[in-house]
């Protein structure tokens, strides 16, 4: 049987290398890959802790974490449709690229 | 608590009374959309279908809608309304909410017509009212919650609709831009709200807010992680500044019609939800201290480098992102100490800084839809070619400084005065500080149209029906709510907590 513990250790690493990822990925693409890690990494944990805590109290984790699946894919399809309208613009997904506005 | 299918009371969606009427709101508009607004046929022209009826449909469905809300508000009944085990949960206070996000969205309707006008846009005309109103649906669900999920989910509805509406203009690069400066950072955010969520989960057991309150306090670090999570998620979305970097770029790209939305409605809403679920959710003792020394210092660097920033701008939306993001440090005023009188102030300061930023907006609004200009360079002179708008411009902006006689001065005592109250007359010394360094930058606009000269200024132009109807609206509420005491005492006979 796996620890609950491992399993929270594997959230944590998924969040984090997400965070790390959106701060420094140059593509948008993956950039907003690495956001997916982070909402993953939530996901894990809802249904962990549903699975190993509160198993018979509770359904919230597992609800939660399917909800949350939906609401990332309606995300992700916005964000590749803006994508694909900066593509039609630049030819290019390179974020350094977005730099028409500053400061 | 029974789960099982056949215990569910049906009887209490008719509780959800606002959302069921936005619900019913927005679904008509989509069908009036579908059957009203036709393709052009070959050989017409796309200005034949200039005047549509879509606009009209919706802005009447809109009002009778926002004035069936206003009534139960008048009545009111003090009593909080539940359903679904306590997961959706509504008081008079949000009857009040609501209603000023409505009227917001019907002055931003108002004065979206010229825009939408364009030809590059009337296709899209439905659209455009569809989304907002789902964006406005999501913000109910959001402020009515009594449950995480309900609260997320209301949250996403939010968000992620409004992508799109900054995206809107598809042949305008910076619009591109914007929208994808927005949608990265609001999913970011979204996922370490979730991961805080998931750990308060983890911590407790439980997801609703009235339980959490209970159950959650600073002993342990898991805890104080979660909230760190959350207040970080939910600082991306009013825009408070360790966590402001996208406003500005945002503001400037989108739609001047969908910045005013986003620095009104989906800020005000998402400031006041910050509220009820930290005093819901996170109002043990000992944890209010810890989020109450967190804001205190968050609210600190909001208002000072929002001002400093906006000092320096150009260009006109990008100044008014700088001064929302200055606002919005004060709305968080009125969450310091959680206490009744701070969420009355922070309703009250909404409804002001409504109006007035509404009403900047609409005046920038219709000057870039006429002209094309939008730096503070090219107001110059404003004054000589179109004295009304200027004045308007002049009475918004006192209003947003707060300068006495507007409402704006009102707001920004009663907010001050609950913070004071709740303990904290630093932060007020400092909001203080701010409100002068702020009417510097406001002075430089009005500056601007009244003494400086232009060679070639503004031309004189007729604004649009629609965008003079905000106007009015704008201008009534800036003038009147300050010296109608009765807006006040009306709104704190409803605050409880």
């Amino acid at each position: 049987m796996i620890q609950i513990n491992c399993l929270l250790i594997l959230s944590a690493i998924m969040m984090f290398a997400g965070i790390f990822g959106f701060l420094t990925r140059r593509s948008t693409l993956a950039i907003l890959l690495s956001i997916e890690l982070m909402l993953n990494a939530a996901d894990i944990n809802f249904a962990v802790f549903n699975r190993f805590l509160f198993s018979g109290q509770n359904n919230d984790g597992f609800f939660f974490t399917l909800f949350s699946i939906a609401i990332t894919a309606a995300e992700s399809a916005i964000a590749i449709a803006i994508m694909i309208n900066i593509y039609r613009h630049l030819k290019d997904l390179s974020a350094d690229k977005l730099d028409k506005m500053k400061w | 608590m029974d789960y099982s299918l056949s215990s569910l009371d049906y009887s209490q969606f008719l509780n959800m009374r606002e959302e069921l009427s936005l619900m019913l709101v927005i679904l008509l508009v989509f069908v009036a959309d579908l059957f009203l607004c036709k393709e052009p046929k070959d050989g017409e022209s796309l200005s034949a279908q200039k005047k549509s009826p879509i606009a009209w449909v919706t802005l009447t469905l809109f009002t009778v809608h926002t004035l069936i809300n206003l009534l139960p508000c008048l009545n009111g009944s003090m009593d909080t309304i539940s359903a679904f085990g306590g997961m959706y949960q509504h008081t008079a206070m949000m009857t009040v909410v609501k209603s000023v996000l409505n009227v917001g969205t019907l002055v931003v309707f108002l004065m979206a017509g010229g825009w939408l006008n364009r030809e590059e846009n009337r296709v899209k005309r439905g659209e455009f009212y569809t989304i907002t109103l789902f964006t406005l649906l999501g913000m109910y669900f959001m402020i009515s919650s009594g449950h995480f999920l309900m609260f997320f989910i209301g949250l996403e509805m939010a968000s992620v609709p409004m992508a799109a509406l900054v995206a809107f203009d598809k042949y305008r690069y910076e619009s591109a831009e914007a929208g994808a400066k927005f949608v990265l950072l609001a999913i970011f955010s979204s996922g370490l709200l979730l991961y805080g969520i998931s750990l308060i989960y983890g911590a407790t057991g439980t997801l609703y807010f009235e339980r959490l309150r209970l159950a959650f306090s600073a002993d342990s670090l898991i805890n104080l992680i979660g909230l760190t999570f959350f207040l970080t998620g939910m600082g991306f979305k009013i825009s408070l500044v360790p966590f402001h970097l996208w406003t500005a770029d945002t503001y400037q790209g989108a739609p001047t019609v969908v910045t005013s939305y986003l620095s009104v409605i989906s800020k005000g809403s998402a400031a006041f939800v910050l509220f009820t679920v930290l005093v819901k959710a996170f109002g043990a003792d000992d944890l209010a201290v810890e989020w109450n020394r967190a804001l205190f210092w968050i609210i600190i660097v909001t208002i000072t480098v929002a001002n400093l920033f906006a000092i320096q701008q150009q260009n006109l939306k990008r100044f008014m992102a700088f001064s929302a993001i200055s606002q919005a440090g004060y709305l968080v005023l009125g969450i310091m100490g959680g206490t009744a009188q701070g969420q009355t102030a922070l309703v009250y300061y909404l409804l002001v800084y409504m109006a007035a930023n509404l009403g900047a907006f609409a005046v920038i609004n219709v000057i870039e839809q006429q002209s094309g200009k939008i730096r503070i360079d090219d107001y110059d002179g404003l004054y000589n070619t179109n004295p009304k708008l200027s004045f308007l411009m002049t009475l918004c902006l006192f209003s947003l400084a707060g300068i006495p006689p507007f409402a704006g001065m009102f707001s920004k005592f009663f907010i001050f005065m609950a913070a004071f109250n709740a303990g904290y007359p630093w932060l007020v010394l400092i909001a203080l500080i701010n409100t002068v360094l702020s009417l510097y930058y406001y002075l430089l606009i009005v500056k601007a149209m009244y003494i400086k000269t232009n060679a070639s200024p503004i031309a004189t132009f007729r604004s649009d029906n629609g965008t003079r109807a905000a106007l009015v609206i704008c201008t009534l509420g800036v003038v009147l709510f300050g010296i109608m005491g009765v807006c006040y005492s009306y709104i704190d006979s409803l605050s409880i907590l």
